[in-house]
Order: structure tokens, then C-alpha cells, then sequence
């Protein structure tokens, strides 16, 4: 019989957890349906044309006047507020991944030059992370983008600015332990070049804490993304994000018009409940300190 | 400093003569060079003048000051209300992990670290103002002047206002309070000390309440230190939405309106509170912990 492969071994361990695995789904389904967002919903919601005022602020359930069913109700300017949620996710998305993905890069990049380097340069740096880390990651965010203006990198800019420290810890704690280990001892003793044993050596090994940071960190953008986009500051009117369109329904919400705020924000939830939940057994199943 | 928005343009309609322009730029220092500019600033800020406001025309340091008590009281309200409610709760999740309660204190916290702040307001809003009726969706209500400040917690008509911003800026603090005294109860309720404790015949009341509470103190302390200036920030989001007349608001105020003398000024107070706030912590170390205490003392 042939031993499994470490993936299929950590699938195995994975899906033990049936929470996870069903925050899993959850997350795949909605990203899924985010995606091919264009595609499947029943009116294209920023296409003026299409929209009627007659439709205006309907209940959920009722049929628009062009036939299909608003589901979930419909908006100020009758819009159909599930068509509206699976564009605002798509945007979402889109924002956070990368905002995560160019925090990870960045905060990796400089935590693990860090522990390499030592010294001087590592106590500047890690002084930087420390004094970005004790200040609240909302507050750098929205200075920053109040700061840039309105729109889709400016946004991105101020995420990543309130969040690579935290992979940047990470990964400065997990490269210096690498660093100590005797396979980069025997490494430095080659002539290979610095950069090339961070980053094909002790990087590759400091991956598991920084997935588990990079799961939290994504639910976390989108959290912030949506209150920036709340408050105003974050995305421009023309790319509503979930934030936005909860935004859009806060005045509605007074007269009792519910769904037109309520039904994006479960969504938010939704989506940001599962990844936490992801990321949680992720956390215990790379966590080598509760590993027996 | 001026990245977006000329000030200017926010100062002087737009159909005033140059010569009104060129005065009013002039006034400001802002023909001068950068680090003049920067100099001058740094200056004002050393002697306690954070500048004017371009919208209020009026100090930004009064301005701030003004709204500084209202913020307080609903940041006070919330780190209260959250740890005073958490911690025994987290204490008992952490005593009987497995009771149906237990897990149900632990679902709420999970909701509260993954719910972001602004829609448990909203459905705060919804449930309890708008469906309910029972309690007023925005505002500060009756305050009394104590000391020159008004007050919404000393009436009635005050506190029914406190109650849903302090109870959505608090749900936070709560989940943390309950995580860390969970896990922390769960450590030391293994160790030897509660295992002597119980053997010299003590009430597991008084484990509790007097062992347990004060072995989990430390990061208790200083989750509650730290989480009191971001609290302070998250007020931004909780006083926008029931428009809670606070410093929050203002900032947010002046971000719409490119009011930059008050965004650097409430920036710079904020960072003068953290590190005030982090100081106050490593105090409360010693004062808890006779460890870290280093000299003199004994």
C-alpha cells in the first residue's frame, strides 16, 4: 500500500472537521457565485436602462415588471438586491484577496529580511511593525484613505498599510527560528547567494503561520473594506461594494424598508463567519504546539 | 499633508477675486515651502496649538475638547459594560466548558469577533428603534452639566440614548474578555494551586473569585488597556451610525468636508492617548504582578 501524500494526509485531518468543511462550501459557493456573478443573475444592476422606478423599494418576494422575482426586495432605485449582493461580493473579493495577497508578499518579504539580516536592520523594521501593531488597524485605514481619495487602489493602499505588519510578525518569528536551525547553517556555508536561501529555503518553511494569518487577514479586509465603504471613504459610488449598498439601505432602514441594508450585511457575514471558521482549523492543524 | 482637496478651494468661493485668494494663501503659510510649513507646524504643536479648523474657524483643539466627553462616556460605557459582563462569563465558560450555556457564551463571542461594528448597530437600530420602538435610534438625549460637561448618563431620557451604542461598541471587548478568561481559567485550573485550594477545604466560589480572577489578571489587564484606545477609534464607526456627538463623528465630519487641521489633531491625540494608555498598563503590571516589580519596593 502506498503512504498518503501529504496533501491527502491534510485533507484527511481537514475534513474530520465537519464545521470547517461546511464553512468550506460556504466559502466556495459564495466566491463561486461572486464570480460568475455577471452570468447568473437576473438583472444586470448597475445598467441604468434596465432599471425601473416603478420597481422601487419592493418587499422580498414580489415581481418586478419585468417578469422575474425580487427575491430579496428591491432598492431605492429598483434595483434587485440580489443581483446588487453578488456584484457588491464580487467586488469584495476582489479587494480583499489582493489587498491580502500584496500585505502577505510585503509583510513577508520585510519580516523574513528581518531575521535574516538581524541587526540593525531588523530592529528598524520589527520597531516599525511593533508601532504599527499597537495602533488599531481601522484608524491607519481610514486616515490613509481619507487621506488617498476615493477609489479602488487607494483602497487596497490603506488595507495594505493596516495589515502587512501583521504578516511581517509572522513571519519575522517564524524565519528566526528557521534561521537558527542547522539546515541554514549548512546552507550559508555554500556560496549560494542571501536571497536565494530566504527564498527557496526558510521562506518555504515559514508558510503554515502565515496562511493561517493570511485567512484571518482576508475576512478581516473584507470587514474593513465594508465599514470603510460604510463611512464613506472607501469605494467610489460607481463600484458598490457590500459596505456601499448597506450603506445605500442605512436611510431606508428607519422607515422599516429592512432588506435593502439587512440582506447584503448576512451576506458579509456569511462570507466572513466561514473564513474565520476556515481559518480557525487551519490554525489547529498547523499549529505544530497542539499536533500529538 | 494635503494630498486630496486643496484647501483653499474648501476655504473661498470659487468666484472670489485672486487677490482674496492670494491673501487667504498667504494667511495660512501655504505659499511657503514645504518643510517651512512643516517647521511652523511642529512648532504650533510643541506650544499646544493644533491649528484652526477651516470649516469652524475656531481652534481645533476646543473643538476636539468639546466632543472629547461625550466619546469617553460611550467608550467608558462599552469597556465596561463588555469586561464587566465578560470576564465572569468567560470565567464560567472556562469552569465548565462543556455546559450547554457555556457554549452558548462562546457562540455570541464568535458572532461578536466576526460581526463588524457598523451592522451590529444597524441591527441594533432595527430591532429596538425602528420594530420596537423602545428605545431612541441616534442622538445623546437629556445631558446634565457636571464640571461644565454635559452628561447623558446621569438622566433617565441620557442613558435610554447610551444604551444601544455602548451595548454595539461593547459586543467586541465582550467576546474578547470571554475568549481570554476561558482559556485562561482553563490553564490555571490544572495547576496546583487550585488543586491545594480545594484540598485546605475553600469554596470553588472563592477559587474562583479570588485564585482564578487574579492568576488571569495580567493579559486581562492588558487586552483591556490596549483594547480601550481601539475602542476609542471604533467609536468612529458606532457614533456615525446613532450620530453620537463625539470626537468620532467629528473626524469623520472632517473627512467629508477636507477639514485637515482637525484630522492631524485628533491623529496627534490619539497617539498621546495610546501612549499614555500604554503606560498605564505596564503600571498596572507591577501593581498586579510582584514579579516584575524590579527594585526598591521591597
Amino acid at each position: 500500500m502506498r503512504a498518503a501524500s501529504p496533501a491527502a494526509e491534510f485533507w484527511a485531518e481537514f475534513s474530520a472537521n465537519r464545521i470547517a468543511v461546511g464553512a468550506l462550501a460556504v466559502v466556495v459557493i459564495l466566491a463561486t457565485a461572486a464570480l460568475a456573478a455577471p452570468l447568473i443573475v437576473p438583472q444586470d444592476p448597475y445598467d441604468l436602462g434596465r432599471l425601473a422606478l416603478v420597481d422601487a423599494r419592493r418587499p422580498p418576494g414580489s415581481v418586478s415588471s419585468q417578469g422575474f422575482t425580487f427575491w430579496l426586495g428591491s432598492d431605492a432605485q429598483g434595483r434587485d438586491i440580489l443581483s446588487a449582493i453578488l456584484f457588491g461580493l464580487r467586488t469584495s473579493i476582489q479587494i480583499s484577496v489582493m489587498a491580502g495577497a500584496i500585505a502577505f508578499v510585503l509583510g513577508a518579504a520585510l519580516g523574513a529580511t528581518a531575521a535574516f539580516v538581524g541587526g540593525r536592520v531588523e530592529a528598524a523594521i520589527m520597531r516599525v511593525v511593533d508601532l504599527q501593531l499597537s495602533l488599531p488597524a481601522i484608524l491607519l485605514a481610514l486616515v490613509l484613505a481619507a487621506t488617498l481619495g476615493r477609489g479602488r487602489w487607494q483602497l487596497i493602499a490603506a488595507l495594505v498599510a493596516a495589515q502587512y505588519a501583521y504578516f511581517a510578525r509572522t513571519a519575522h518569528g517564524a524565519a528566526k527560528a528557521e534561521r537558527a536551525k542547522d539546515y541554514v547553517a549548512a546552507l550559508l556555508s555554500t556560496p549560494l547567494p542571501a536571497h536565494r536561501i530566504v527564498l527557496r529555503h526558510i521562506l518555504p518553511n515559514c508558510l503554515p503561520p502565515l496562511l493561517v494569518v493570511a485567512t484571518v487577514q482576508v475576512a478581516n479586509a473584507i470587514a474593513l473594506e465594508a465599514t470603510l465603504s460604510f463611512l464613506g471613504v472607501g469605494l467610489p459610488v460607481s463600484e458598490p461594494s457590500l459596505g456601499t449598498l448597506i450603506a445605500n439601505g442605512f436611510q431606508f432602514l428607519l422607515s422599516g424598508r429592512y432588506w435593502i441594508s439587512i440582506y447584503p450585511g448576512v451576506a458579509l457575514i456569511v462570507l466572513i463567519v466561514a473564513i474565520n471558521l476556515v481559518g480557525d482549523q487551519l490554525r489547529d492543524q498547523l499549529n505544530p504546539r497542539l499536533r500529538r | 499633508m494635503y494630498a486630496i482637496g486643496n484647501p483653499i478651494d474648501v476655504l473661498i468661493s470659487p468666484d472670489a477675486t485672486q487677490e482674496i485668494r492670494d491673501s487667504a494663501i498667504s494667511a495660512y503659510g501655504l505659499d511657503r515651502p514645504l518643510w517651512q510649513q512643516y517647521l511652523a507646524f511642529v512648532d504650533r504643536l510643541l506650544r499646544g496649538d493644533f491649528g484652526r479648523s477651516f470649516v469652524f474657524n475656531a481652534p481645533v483643539l476646543d473643538l476636539i475638547l468639546a466632543r472629547l466627553p461625550a466619546t469617553l462616556e460611550l467608550t467608558l460605557a462599552a469597556v465596561l459594560g463588555g469586561t464587566l459582563l465578560g470576564i465572569p462569563l468567560g470565567v464560567y465558560a472556562g469552569y465548565r466548558p462543556d455546559g450547554t450555556f457555556a457554549k452558548l457564551v462562546m457562540g455570541v463571542s464568535i458572532l461578536g469577533f466576526s460581526v463588524p461594528t457598523f451592522w451590529i448597530g444597524l441591527v441594533l437600530i432595527f430591532v429596538f428603534a425602528v420594530e420596537l420602538g423602545w428605545l431612541p435610534a441616534g442622538g445623546r438625549g437629556r445631558t446634565v452639566e457636571v464640571l461644565g460637561v454635559g452628561w447623558s448618563f446621569m438622566t433617565l431620557d441620557g442613558l435610554r440614548h447610551l444604551v444601544l451604542p455602548a451595548l454595539t461598541l461593547s459586543l467586541f471587548k465582550f467576546a474578547m474578555m470571554v475568549r481570554l478568561a476561558r482559556a485562561g481559567t482553563r490553564e490555571v485550573l490544572v495547576t496546583d494551586i487550585v488543586r491545594f485550594a480545594r484540598a485546605a477545604g475553600e469554596s470553588e466560589w472563592t477559587i474562583l473569585s479570588r485564585h482564578v480572577l487574579e492568576l488571569i489578571g495580567i493579559p486581562l489587564v492588558t487586552v483591556f488597556g490596549l483594547e480601550f484606545g481601539s475602542t476609542l477609534a471604533f467609536a468612529v464607526v458606532t457614533e456615525t451610525i446613532f450620530s453620537w456627538p463625539g470626537c468620532g463623528k467629528l473626524i469623520i465630519d472632517s473627512i467629508q468636508a477636507l477639514d485637515r487641521p482637525v484630522m492631524v489633531g485628533y491623529l496627534m491625540l490619539v497617539a498621546l492617548l495610546f501612549v499614555v494608555i500604554n503606560l498605564l498598563v505596564d503600571v498596572a503590571y507591577a501593581a498586579l504582578d510582584p514579579r516584575i516589580r524590579t527594585t526598591g519596593g521591597q
